[in-house]
């Protein structure tokens, strides 16, 4: 079974971070990862660039619109995931609580929908 | 009882274990559903005119495994599902027997409790799936007892449902460092349905007895697979001792009666002694808690003959271990009370006063503070303290005995 964690967290939250705590996180990042490519449930995952390079597209009546920024304005914004492949809910909810982001926002839990 | 209403109770009674046995190996909730109900109504028809089978549980598994693999193979007909394949293959293969004491059946059971208080469900989908999958409640009948049109209720359940098959929510007893949270929701669900019954007004008296006895019913079961569990124990009993003061905690006419006026002959006394029976024995068990501890309060009450024999001691001495484990602001307040029957009034206005600011908003703390600054003779303050709950209490029999209060220290107050 294969899940999506979402890992949302508030950009402007942490201004007062220090370069080398930073360091730490994405270290801490870095091995997570690791661990979870070295068990297996690793699928994929990326972080992505701040909101503000966000673009959001809409096609109405056949043309595309776009506007500036997320679809959503929220106090946590999407900053990155991992696709996992997990054996239950159980098992992918305590993989997301393992995300670093988890301790500073939060973690979005999400089946991938299967067609069949 | 005829025949028919014979094998209504007794197809009532296996449901839940039927259906726990079921999703074992049909992961889908309501193909396993409707393979029972298939099966269920297969009874109705048979059991009347051939009599109730030795093992009516093993009866309706295999009756109902049958229909859902029917199901499976019409499905798989048409689509060549893996998963639904290697389902049937698991389905066909032997069913362990369905006797009431078996091991297997008993897991199955705790598996659906487990799954039905998952965490990742909402609090109010959670009770409604207990009472549906495990106690056998139609969804009109929650709907009602709950005061939510059937049409949300029965959405309520779809939701749930289609949740646990799509995120895939388990359907396994937690692993041991996890087992005491979950359980302890688990319990929760099951005080929540109690409580529902027991203190709401609104809505069908006689449906929130129902839910008491639903509640209580659960507690049985739970104590049948967690024999071992102090706090599993420990809510029964506390189940069983509240709601059998029940017939004496109103009058006639609906008001509301203290425990300290209450007519303790009107207690029911089988019900009592099993339920001192079931809290010293939860005493001994591993892990006692908040339930194990509010029963062993409510035991010593009930062990008073008469309000004035209550030993106030112990309870205090009761309190202070549940405060302990519970520092919750409210348990705070009811050791206030029960240290101002140890010590007197104005003791126990001392240990409140220092709870005014967590439960300002809080009518019960207003309406006990008002008790006993009427016991001091403080009759200004009094009818002040009366006068905050009475504007903050949501619920008709209590604002009409916090008036008969009001009246009754007006009349004792000089001028």
């Amino acid at each position: 079974m294969q899940y999506l964690l979402l890992i949302y967290e508030s950009e402007a939250g942490r201004p007062d971070v220090k370069p080398e705590e930073m360091n730490a996180i994405i270290a801490e990042y870095g091995a997570f990862t690791a661990s979870i490519k070295a068990s297996g449930n690793y699928l994929g995952g990326e972080a992505l660039a701040p909101v503000s390079t966000a673009t959001t597209v809409r096609v109405r009546d056949g043309k595309p619109t776009m506007t500036d920024g997320p679809f959503a304005e929220t106090k946590e914004q999407l900053g990155g995931y991992y696709l996992v492949e997990a054996k239950d809910l159980d098992e992918a909810v305590a993989i997301a609580a393992r995300i670093p982001g988890a301790r500073f926002g939060s973690v979005e839990v999400r089946p991938l929908m299967k067609f069949d | 009882m005829d025949a028919r209403s014979e094998v209504q109770a007794v197809v009532r009674e296996h449901r839940g274990w039927v259906l726990a046995r079921l999703l074992r190996s049909v992961r889908d909730i309501d193909l396993a559903e409707d393979a029972l109900q298939l099966a269920l109504e297969a009874a109705l028809v048979q059991w009347p005119r051939a009599g109730v089978p030795d093992h009516p549980r093993a009866w309706l598994v295999s009756a109902a495994k049958n229909r859902a693999i029917d199901e499976l193979r019409r499905r798989t007909l048409h689509a060549e599902k893996e998963e639904e394949v290697a389902w049937l293959a698991e389905l066909t293969g032997p069913v362990p027997g369905g006797a009431p004491d078996d091991a297997p059946i008993r897991d199955d059971m705790l598996r659906l409790v487990f799954t039905c208080c998952h965490p990742s469900l909402a609090e109010p989908s959670q009770v409604a799936l207990t009472l549906h999958t495990i106690a056998g409640l139609e969804t009109d009948e929650i709907a009602r007892a709950f005061l939510v049109p059937p049409a949300t209720m029965a959405q309520r359940l779809v939701r749930a449902k289609q949740k646990i098959q799509a995120a895939r929510v388990p359907y396994a007893v937690p692993e041991a460092n996890e087992l005491p949270a979950r359980r302890h929701a688990a319990l929760g669900v099951v005080y929540l349905v109690f409580n529902e019954g027991y203190s709401a007004t609104r809505g069908d008296a006689l449906l929130r007895r129902d839910l008491c006895r639903v509640a209580i019913g659960l507690g049985r079961e739970l104590v049948a697979l967690m024999p071992d569990a102090a706090e599993v124990a420990g809510l029964l009993a506390l189940m069983l001792l509240t709601d059998a003061r029940s017939a004496a905690r109103r009058t006639d006419a609906g008001e509301l009666v203290l425990l300290e006026d209450q007519d303790r002959s009107a207690w029911d006394a089988a019900q009592l002694e099993e339920g001192i029976a079931r809290t010293r024995h939860a005493l001994t068990l591993q892990g006692v808690g908040p339930y194990a501890l509010q029963a062993a309060i409510a035991a010593v009450h009930s062990e008073a003959t008469r309000a004035e024999d209550t030993d106030w001691r112990q309870i205090v001495a009761l309190y202070d271990e549940l405060l302990r484990r519970a520092p919750t602001p409210v348990v705070a307040l009811n050791r206030a009370v029960a240290v101002a029957m140890v010590d007197g009034p104005a003791r126990g206005l001392v240990e409140m006063s220092a709870l005014g600011s967590a439960l300002d908003g809080y009518h019960l703390f207003h309406s006990a503070r008002g008790a006993l600054l009427e016991r001091t003779g403080d009759h200004a303050a009094s009818l002040d303290a009366y006068g905050r709950a009475l504007a903050l209490c949501q619920n008709e029999p209590e604002q009409r005995f916090l008036q008969r209060r009001i009246e009754r220290v007006r009349a004792r107050a000089p001028g």
